[in-house]
């Protein structure tokens, strides 16, 4: 198969009709291109999806009191509901798999001051694990410790944006920040990967606001994490929550408008099904691409193996077998659909390199990147493609016969 | 060496068919050197590709070197050509884009020969027809007398028991024809049964027989000219 005399060949016919093989191989280059260039953005938009996920733990539910619309067990619709701390407990205590909880009582731009700075800041008080569903980045100093609820301690976690604008960006740890009339001593500040408005937040504990800030028993929200829990898992514990919620506030589970429950890893699962769509379709339209510069490869083999009937013809007189000719034509086209795949392969990544260095700073576009597995795949492809492409002009190769192809004129 | 007895063979021609050869009988001895004369119609090229086993026939025997050429797959009639049948043709038929050593060389190539030590032989066929200056030379570098004197170098090279020339001749002027001629006599006195296929007499005076065929029956078959 690999002779230097077939090469010769292919050389020789390829050198004869430069322009007619270098459209073909463009064709086929410049599906192999775009099929990279489509894979590459693609995994783009899901890098750059997955880090906007990355503010927060994907793997969350969360749980919001809303209003009742509909009547349940005499009850009237058009009930506030509202969370208490025993229903935080209640779910930490008798849901298996619950990772890490925390409730939420949250104060919307509150005035604060350090010194003779003021700012418009927004307060929430938290359990300690909320940290971990907030995916909140201690730069320096700690967060909350359970130990600051039990004893109500007047304690603080600012977000970079909060230092900076009250402390200048100097180290405000040990510094007090005024929340109300209420001074809380600074333990640590932090960044979040989300968004600024992450970072313009105060955390304090959710026993001390509750207490100071008038919160009685109260819980705006209450998230937790679930672990490594299969998707499965995931909805019978958020069941299990919205069950115990109804029986507790007397709701009808079916009211939508009563409580908001927010299943992350669902949410989660939604999106990336569709980012997986995206991917399929993306190989298609690359894959429907190359088929039709294969068709064009395939075409031009039809017109060589006309325009070399008589030398075909020749060769077999000679004694060259079906064999010896299909895996010349074969050869040939497999060729020339490699190496223009390949250019179009090395110049699709190129390009996809380019593009990342270029955005440094990416939005919804993070890191287009093409794994090595899918660069191998393509270029089985198109070998596979190259040998479907040359196959039905080699088998038209392999028909001539010898005397008619001497005839030939 | 060939054995024919009572070869048909018949072409469809639109609706009908056309009976080009009819009942064939032919022997011709090894070392002999025949002509095959005929109008054109009287079915002596067809009548030569079947000898060539470069076409198949509809009944009767055909035997090469004592073997039934019959019902061959097209892989080995391939290899009985290339073992025991050269060919020469009116329009050369080398391959234009290799040199003259390498279209001699290339029947060697589908016997699987090296490289090396088929160039080497092609390079002492050439020379043996007196072309050893020109083996680098592209087909269209040489006149057609020389054209024809490499394609009889290629079907040389594999040492045939037989060779079949149609017209080669034909395309040559005058002295270049005895030229080709003379050369084809050496190759037979070889040893190397030698079949032309002509539509010239004076190309067919210079063989040891010749076959007459017209309307595909041989209607003579004399040894007058020696």
């Amino acid at each position: 198969m690999f002779d230097l005399d077939k090469w010769n060949e292919i050389y020789q016919t390829v050198r004869k009709n430069k322009l007619r093989t270098f459209l073909t191989a463009f064709s086929v280059a410049w599906g192999i291109f775009m099929l990279i260039i489509l894979l590459g953005a693609g995994k783009g938009l899901r890098n750059g999806f997955e880090r906007d996920f990355r503010d927060d733990a994907i793997n969350s539910i969360w749980l919001t009191p809303g209003q009742t619309s509909k009547s349940f067990r005499g009850m009237k619709p058009g009930r506030n509901l509202v969370f208490e701390n025993r229903d935080l407990e209640q779910i930490a205590r008798d849901i298996d798999g619950v990772e890490y909880i925390t409730g939420r009582f949250t104060k919307w731009n509150q005035s604060m001051s350090a010194g003779r700075r003021t700012g418009s800041f927004t307060m929430r008080s938290v359990h300690p694990d909320h940290q971990y569903l907030e995916n909140t980045i201690m730069s320096e100093g700690r967060f909350l410790h359970q130990t600051d609820l039990d004893e109500l301690r007047k304690v603080a976690v600012i977000g970079k944006q909060v230092m900076l604008e009250l402390f200048d960006g100097n180290n405000p740890i040990g510094q007090y920040i005024k929340i109300g009339d209420v001074q809380f001593k600074i333990v640590g500040w932090f960044t979040d990967e989300g968004s600024q408005n992450e970072e313009s937040i105060v955390y304090v504990p959710v026993t001390t606001a509750q207490r100071v800030f008038n919160g009685q028993n109260k819980l705006d929200r209450i998230m937790f994490t679930t672990g490594n829990a299969s998707l499965e898992e995931v909805n019978r514990m958020a069941n299990e929550a919205r069950d115990q919620l109804s029986n507790r506030l007397v709701f009808d589970p079916t009211d939508n408008h009563a409580l908001y429950l927010n299943n992350n890893v669902e949410n989660f699962g939604k999106i990336m099904s569709v980012f997986n769509a995206i991917t399929i379709f993306t190989w298609v339209i690359g894959v429907m691409t190359v088929i039709a510069g294969v068709v064009g490869i395939s075409n031009i083999m039809m017109i060589v193996v006309k325009e070399r009937t008589r030398e075909i013809g020749v060769r077999k007189a000679l004694g060259a077998t079906p064999w010896s000719i299909v895996s010349l034509i074969m050869q040939e086209s497999i060729v020339i659909t490699s190496v223009a795949g390949y250019v179009g392969l090395v110049a699709g990544i190129g390009c996809l390199q380019y593009l990342k260095n270029l955005t440094k700073d990416p939005g919804i576009f993070m890191n287009p990147d093409v794994d090595f597995n899918v660069a191998v795949i393509a270029l089985v492809f198109l070998i596979v493609a190259g040998a479907i492409s040359g196959l039905f002009p080699a088998i038209r190769a392999a028909r001539v016969k010898p005397i008619e192809a001497l005839r030939y004129e | 060496m060939i054995e024919l007895k009572k070869i048909n063979k018949s072409y469809q021609v639109g609706a009908s068919p056309l009976h080009v050869l009819k009942d064939i009988d032919l022997h011709i001895a090894e070392g002999e050197m025949v002509s095959i004369m005929g109008s054109s119609g009287s079915g002596k090229s067809t009548l030569l590709n079947i000898l060539g086993i470069l076409d198949s026939y509809d009944s009767g025997e055909y035997r090469l070197n004592n073997e039934l050429i019959q019902h061959l797959s097209e892989a080995r009639a391939a290899k009985l050509r290339n073992q025991y049948i050269g060919f020469v043709f009116q329009s050369f038929n080398l391959v234009s884009f290799k040199n003259a050593m390498e279209n001699v060389a290339l029947p060697l190539y589908y016997q699987k020969v090296p490289r090396k030590q088929r160039n080497k032989l092609a390079l002492e066929y050439l020379e043996k027809v007196g072309l050893g200056e020109w083996a680098t030379h592209m087909p269209n570098e040489l006149s057609g007398g020389q054209k024809q004197r490499v394609a009889i170098a290629r079907s040389l090279i594999t040492k045939p028991k037989v060779i079949f020339a149609d017209e080669p001749t034909g395309a040559l002027d005058t002295t270049t024809s005895h030229d080709v001629m003379e050369l084809l006599r050496s190759v037979n006195q070889e040893g190397i049964t030698m079949v032309i296929v002509t539509h010239e007499t004076d190309i067919a005076e210079l063989t040891d027989r010749t076959i007459v065929l017209k309307d595909g029956r041989i209607i003579e078959s004399n040894s007058l000219h020696v």
